[in-house]
């Protein structure tokens, strides 16, 4: 088992974050959990403290920019940072209003690079460090469904590949996450088809602290969304264009 | 709002059902989203057998996010969850500080909110009650937006009739509740093999005065001679050793629902031929045995409601009074020579002591637990006939594990139903309580 060391999640009152965040605890890491709500925030710091874990918590907006400097502070001596935090806006509502698309990419691509432009220098300058990112498959390939989700997660996994091409050879690292259909609040009004693709969080929430553990760089998880990415990265543009994915 | 699949854990085939599932207790207690006409039921994890944990025309409010610890005190033993929370949850966590579940059901894949609803009882009715007794308080949220803490010195109507109330009063955001002390994780138990319903009760009358867990497993394939032939275990907590909490992971999984054909009178017969002889090899032995296989042996194999195939199955719970030992041998007679019992046998002496709550199945008497695969009316008439001769003695069934229950045996086995009615919240309801609410 890994030595215990300060793992900061970003976002922690999601589901995923939830789970990895039990998992972390069980493994005997020290938690700092970063959330804008402050009461759903201390709903999950006491169940993880009656769980045995130690917690500190932060209240943030990580869409104020401009508070970022201040956040960064407070969680640069973190062994690791997980990125979690983000939305799934309405594409068609994205598509009828500038804001709503400019929201969804501003939270889910702007803001984390924000942060994540900041830590890097901090963990880059001291010469260790983990930062695992959660990224999407929507950004393997635009699609009609959701392509402005896609845009954002797409930039942000780019994103991650040159922080991490960039920090390899301080003993920084970068994983980017890449999940598929998870059913959990965020996904609530989707229909869960085909069924057979849907897990729930802690299925991945497992994949990713392995994966994090053992320094890989990309993971899907589940395993076989890789399979369907590459099917799908292949097909030609002029059939692709005409499907309804 | 969300169209999920649910099912109950009798039922082979999940229906499509109108569910919300609130990710925070806070989402709950900001108020209950009640669509004018539409019904709202609490939904735990499915481990009702029968159809008390669905609600078909209307709403679930599924508490599986909810499944957060809130405090625990390990001086006192007093925990505070989530009512999402199971009970293989809160084992995991207190049993390395020395503490257990008051009352342990026969899966710890139930919730806590669920426990409550339901007032489980286990092998320890007969000195400890049923889990109500060890309740201390829960918060208990209206759809007329009020958030109540019920106990025993407030809202105390309330808090009678939501244990055991099966979801009916509301939702239950959090409970309280009292744990016992252990000086070991394992148990010691002892088997005796017995012949005849009269060993039974003589081996019950002699044990439960010595061990604080009694309870039977009945052959009901095997006839003639062998009729009502059994295995008694009896266990306590061992008095020392190490604590340590099992995994509370299924190692086998029944993958799909089995052919249908696989389970019939020959393949039962053989199991609990098979299973008989294996049990009385240990005839008067007394071993050591860790709490998991000891409370909970059918968590090992996750989906074990899949042997019975794709029709599912029912299973019926009763209590007859103790002085009825002739109708608990006319009753298990009519069920050998049915030819339809099944693997699952469950024979205990329920104590006297009274639960809080108005809705409670379990009181003083002889109770018999049985799981029958669906075979059509066939089946429905077998347990037809039970209920018949389980009115007629002044005996009752478990809601729990019913689909099938009148609503004049429902008001004949919890005389207590007007008041509760009267308790219900006007916005929930059941496919059960649709049923027996008449």
């Amino acid at each position: 088992m890994a030595d215990q060391q300060q793992m900061a999640l970003l976002g922690a009152t999601s589901a995923l974050a939830q789970a990895v965040a039990r998992r972390l605890a069980d493994e005997g890491h020290s938690l700092t959990l970063v959330a804008r709500n402050e009461e759903k925030l201390g709903q999950f710091a006491d169940d993880l403290r009656v769980r045995g874990a130690s917690v500190t918590c932060i209240t943030a907006d990580f869409d104020a920019l401009d508070t970022h400097d201040s956040l960064v502070e407070q969680i640069a001596d973190c062994d690791e940072v997980f990125c979690f935090y983000g939305t799934l806006p309405d594409q068609s509502a994205c598509e009828q209003n500038w804001t709503d698309a400019h929201n969804a990419l501003q939270t889910n691509f702007i803001s984390v690079v924000s942060l994540l432009n900041r830590l890097a220098n901090r963990f880059e300058q001291r010469g260790h460090g983990n930062l695992v990112v959660v990224s999407s498959v929507a950004g393997d390939r635009g699609r009609k469904s959701n392509y402005i989700y896609g845009t954002a997660k797409g930039a942000l996994s780019i994103y991650c590949a040159g922080l991490r091409n960039r920090l390899a050879s301080s003993g920084v690292h970068v994983l980017t996450v890449k999940p598929g259909f998870i059913d959990t609040p965020m996904t609530a009004h989707l229909e869960k088809k085909p069924a057979p693709l849907w897990v729930g969080p802690d299925r991945v929430a497992k994949d990713i602290v392995k994966a994090a553990a053992a320094r890989k760089n990309v993971l899907y998880t589940p395993w076989f969304w890789q399979l369907i990415l590459l099917i799908i990265q292949h097909i030609p543009e002029p059939i692709f264009k005409k499907l309804s994915l | 709002m969300a169209v999920s699949r649910y099912r109950s854990w009798g039922f082979s085939t999940s229906t499509a059902q109108r569910a919300n599932r609130p990710s925070w207790r806070t989402d709950i207690s900001q108020g209950i989203d009640a669509e004018a006409g539409t019904s709202l039921l609490p939904f735990g994890n499915g481990r009702s057998y029968g159809d008390s944990c669905l609600n078909s025309g209307g709403v679930l409010l599924d508490a599986a996010s909810l499944d957060r610890f809130i405090a625990f005190d390990d001086v006192s033993g007093l925990l505070t969850a989530e009512a999402g929370v199971t009970l293989a949850d809160i084992l995991r966590l207190v049993v390395p500080h020395g503490w257990f579940l008051p009352v342990s059901p026969g899966t710890s894949y139930v919730t806590l909110g669920g426990a409550v609803a339901n007032d489980v009882h286990g092998k320890n009715h007969h000195c400890d009650g049923t889990i109500g007794q060890y309740i201390h308080s829960f918060e208990l949220v209206r759809s007329n937006g009020d958030v109540l803490t019920c106990s025993e010195s407030d809202n105390v109507d309330l808090f009678a009739a939501t244990i055991g109330g099966l979801g009916l009063t509301g939702f239950i955001t959090k409970v309280c509740i009292q744990l016992i002390s252990i000086n070991s994780s394992e148990m010691d138990v002892r088997v005796d093999a017995f012949q005849g319903l009269q060993a039974f009760a003589e081996l019950s009358a002699e044990r439960k005065n010595d061990y604080q867990y009694t309870v039977a497993w009945l052959d009901c394939a095997a006839s003639g001679a062998q009729f009502a032939r059994g295995i008694f275990l009896s266990a306590n907590h061992a008095p020392s050793g190490s604590l340590h909490s099992s995994s509370h992971v299924s190692k086998l999984s029944i993958p799909v629902p089995l052919p249908t054909w696989l389970l019939n009178t020959y393949s039962i017969r053989a199991f609990n031929k098979l299973y008989y002889y294996k049990q009385s090899q240990q005839h008067e032995k007394v071993f050591r045995q860790d709490y998991q296989p000891y409370f909970y042996p059918l968590d090992a194999i996750a989906n074990w409601n899949r042997i019975y195939g794709a029709r599912g199955f029912y299973q019926y719970q009763f209590v007859i009074p103790l002085d009825n030992l002739p109708v608990l041998e006319s009753l298990l007679r009519d069920i050998v020579d049915s030819g339809m019992g099944s693997f699952l046998a469950v024979l205990k002496e329920f104590g006297d002591i009274e639960s809080p709550g108005m809705l409670s199945f379990p009181r003083q008497g002889f109770c018999l637990a049985l799981d029958f695969a669906n075979r059509g009316v066939k089946t429905e008439q077998l347990i037809q006939r039970l209920d018949q001769q389980v009115m007629e003695c002044g005996g009752a069934a478990y809601p729990a594990k019913d689909r099938l229950m009148s609503a004049k045996a429902f008001e004949q086995y919890f005389p207590k139903m007007g008041e509760f009615t009267s308790l219900i919240d006007p916005n929930f309801s059941s496919d059960f309580w649709e049923r027996v609410s008449g």
